[in-house]
């Protein structure tokens, strides 16, 4: 599957719009580690943990953003977004949405 | 007795919060200058379309992120600044660095793709952080775009 945040594929055309498609995700963070990351505020730094959580959590709300493009009969979703936002104190939602449509080679 | 002591786990943890904290984003920032100059022949621009030349690459969604935590220093530092108002140096030095961690991981991860520019990039920032309002705790900067890569 194609994606990408631009409206258009280079080398492609759009034979067919098909309508949005999103995936989400909500993630809590690890007890444990909100635990480290209230130490981390002492010193600074990365907080390596929360960067792969977060990592992981988008790849997952891109993968349902495919299946559901790929359910409707999609090979491609375009201009695709991102957005997070933190719901509850201690986990976020991840959206991740854009437009599926039907592309063949040029 | 117990003003003395809470005044000295404050300073204790405003000494350890400036040291640490100040020779982490040295380092930091000597780690994303030397990157930054490694990976400069990945070219990224916020242009949303394609530059005609390379209308026949092959497109690819790329992504960076990075969650970074402020320290105790800087968090004393901004709320005194935002008595008085004015430039908050210490968040914005913060931000900076977290902006250039996520394009340079944008940057490697386009990099492993074999892919020449990156276009639209688009930023978002977002808190992580249990601090309950109090202060900016921890922030994820992503960035993200679309990898150009030459096809074979």
């Amino acid at each position: 599957m194609l994606i990408t945040n631009i409206e258009v594929l280079p080398g492609k055309r759009v034979v067919k719009h098909l309508g949005l498609v999103q995936g989400s995700t909500v993630r809590a963070k690890h007890a444990g580690r909100d635990i480290m990351a209230s130490f981390k505020n002492i010193f600074g730094g990365e907080l390596g943990g929360y960067t792969e959580l977060l990592q992981e959590s988008r790849e997952q709300a891109l993968q349902r953003m495919q299946e559901q493009a790929t359910a409707i009969g999609g090979n491609a979703v375009i201009n695709v977004r991102f957005s997070t936002s933190a719901i509850a104190a201690g986990a976020s939602e991840i959206l991740a949405y854009g437009t599926a449509v039907v592309v063949e080679d040029t | 007795m117990d003003v003395l002591i809470q005044l000295g786990v404050f300073l204790v943890l405003l000494a350890l919060g400036y040291f640490f904290g100040r020779s982490a984003e040295s380092r930091h920032y000597r780690s994303i200058r030397e990157r930054e100059d490694e990976l400069r022949r990945i070219v990224v621009i916020s242009q949303r379309l394609p530059p005609p030349s390379l209308l026949r690459h092959d497109a690819a969604l790329v992504c960076g992120n990075v969650v970074v935590s402020v320290d105790y220093f800087k968090t004393v530092a901004a709320a005194l600044r935002g008595l008085i108002g004015g430039n908050l140096t210490a968040y914005e030095s913060l931000l900076d660095r977290a902006r250039r961690e996520a394009i340079l991981r944008l940057q490697s991860a386009a990099a492993e793709l074999g892919a020449e520019v990156v276009i639209n990039l688009k930023f978002e920032t977002s808190r992580v952080s249990g601090t309950a309002g109090r202060g900016l705790g921890s922030v994820e900067v992503l960035a993200y775009g679309t990898a150009l890569t030459p096809r074979r």
